[in-house]
């Protein structure tokens, strides 16, 4: 069992191959939620596909509106589809939410570090997602559940705003339905004829089924819900240096060099997305970062 | 009465709490159950009790005129339903429905009020535990009301 699980930043070097986005055809459209929708995207060109590990971010370019930086949601096992889900929230995001099958999109990446998926191997992995969180880490899911032998309990912990906001429903059944991952949904607010759990996510924490001195967790969701499920795996017995967040900052170049995704020393896009969250609890806590 | 307090001695709420307490409070617990859909307590009617849940799931509902009941938070399992029998004018604030079959000790807040003020000790024990959970449902409400997952403008 590994006693000091980091994850690291990939060589300036290997990330920044290009600044040149290679074009992909849309190949599916899903609109996931009222706001939310999936992309699967299939190279134009007859190169490799683009293989990325779990946690990876692309930059997506939306011609003649501008690039965004999205984060992976697809299995890192099937790499010939490219899969971002996201929200129509932004200029560009907008725009991207209108595009349709056979339309093209310019992708740059894979960036950033990934979850600790390995390093977790022998221990019990606790994945707490909130909204549009879960995106990021569905691959880690996938690679956890593809390779299941290796891990003690996986418990997925999804807290959204209601049910109608609930991402990947279909998928989410499906796992719930497996005898080897705990799947445990709830809702900031409900009307009948909902019959599941309503509650912030930081409530599922203490009664969910994992060992905390032998648990890993990778937390990705809006920075408050991470900081306030953080307080609750701290109370249950998880150490500090076991816990993983996916922070989000306004990247644009994706390498480390343009220095808006700063976050105190750290550039997000590079030393992150994912980090131990000693790496990053200090500088959570400053209002102005 | 031994089997019901070695029974309420397992909830959540007691764990860890001195074994003469528990002796002393079975004698205000009772076994309850609900059926799916049945109301456990009224908003306004007076709060006589409140409900260690031993098995299923409950809603605390508020019903805003001309809307239809909102779930504002579930309760299951090693859970509490309820504080106002604590807190004068002892009136339910919202409404508590179960959701599907739920079983529970109800704790006879008179008796706990009057066991309290014999023995402060026990009060304080009591008072402790529930300002954990008066605590941690603030700090829920707090996030709830914070709308985390809304787009931020």
């Amino acid at each position: 069992m590994p006693s000091n699980l980091e994850v690291a930043a990939p060589p300036l070097e290997a990330a920044a191959t290009t600044m040149l986005p290679r074009l992909f055809r849309v190949q599916r459209y899903l609109q996931e939620t009222d706001d939310t929708f999936t992309l699967e995207l299939g190279p134009l060109d007859d190169g490799a596909p683009l293989a990325f590990a779990p946690g990876q971010f692309n930059m997506l370019y939306v011609f003649g509106v501008g690039e965004v930086p999205i984060s992976i949601s697809g299995d890192p096992d099937k790499p010939g589809v490219l899969v971002h889900t996201t929200r129509a929230v932004g200029t560009v995001t907008r725009v991207m939410a209108r595009l349709r099958r056979g339309e093209l999109i310019g992708v740059r990446g894979p960036y950033g570090t990934p979850w600790p998926v390995d390093q977790a191997e022998g221990n019990d992995v606790v994945i707490v997602a909130g909204g549009i969180g879960l995106a990021p880490l569905r691959p880690a899911l996938y690679r956890l559940l593809a390779q299941r032998d290796r891990f003690g309990k996986v418990v997925l912990l999804y807290g959204t705003r209601t049910p109608e906001d609930i991402l990947y429903r279909k998928e989410l059944e499906r796992w719930r339905a497996r005898f080897d991952v705990d799947v445990y949904v709830t809702v900031d607010r409900a009307i009948a004829p909902w019959r599941g759990s309503v509650g912030v996510v930081t409530h599922l924490i203490p009664k969910a089924p994992f060992d905390p001195l032998s648990s890993v967790a990778l937390i990705c969701g809006p920075e408050i819900m991470m900081r306030f499920s953080v307080f609750e795996l701290e109370k249950r017995g998880v150490a500090a240096d076991r816990i993983f967040v996916s922070l989000e900052r306004n990247m644009k170049c994706g390498v480390g060099t343009c220095g808006h995704c700063q976050f105190g020393p750290l550039f997000v896009c590079r030393e992150g997305p994912v980090f131990a969250y000693p790496r990053v609890r200090d500088w959570l806590a400053v209002r102005e970062l | 009465m031994e089997t019901l307090e070695r029974v309420l001695s397992e909830h959540a709420f007691f764990a860890g709490m001195d074994p003469e307490y528990v002796h002393l409070l079975v004698g205000c617990a009772s076994n309850v159950r609900f059926e799916a859909g049945s109301f456990i307590f009224r908003q306004g009617e007076e709060a006589r009790d409140f409900y260690l849940i031993r098995q299923g799931k409950a809603a605390l509902e508020m019903a805003p005129p001309n809307r239809p009941p909102m779930m504002i938070q579930t309760v299951s399992e090693g859970d509490v339903l309820g504080w106002s029998w604590l807190i004068p004018p002892h009136r339910w604030r919202f409404d508590a429905r179960a959701l599907e079959l739920t079983r529970a000790f109800a704790m006879d807040g008179a008796c706990l009020r009057q066991k309290c003020g014999e023995d402060p000790r026990l009060g304080y024990e009591l008072l402790r535990r529930f300002s954990s959970i008066i605590a941690e449902r603030l700090e829920a409400t707090c996030l709830q009301l914070m709308d985390v997952y809304a787009i931020q403008s």
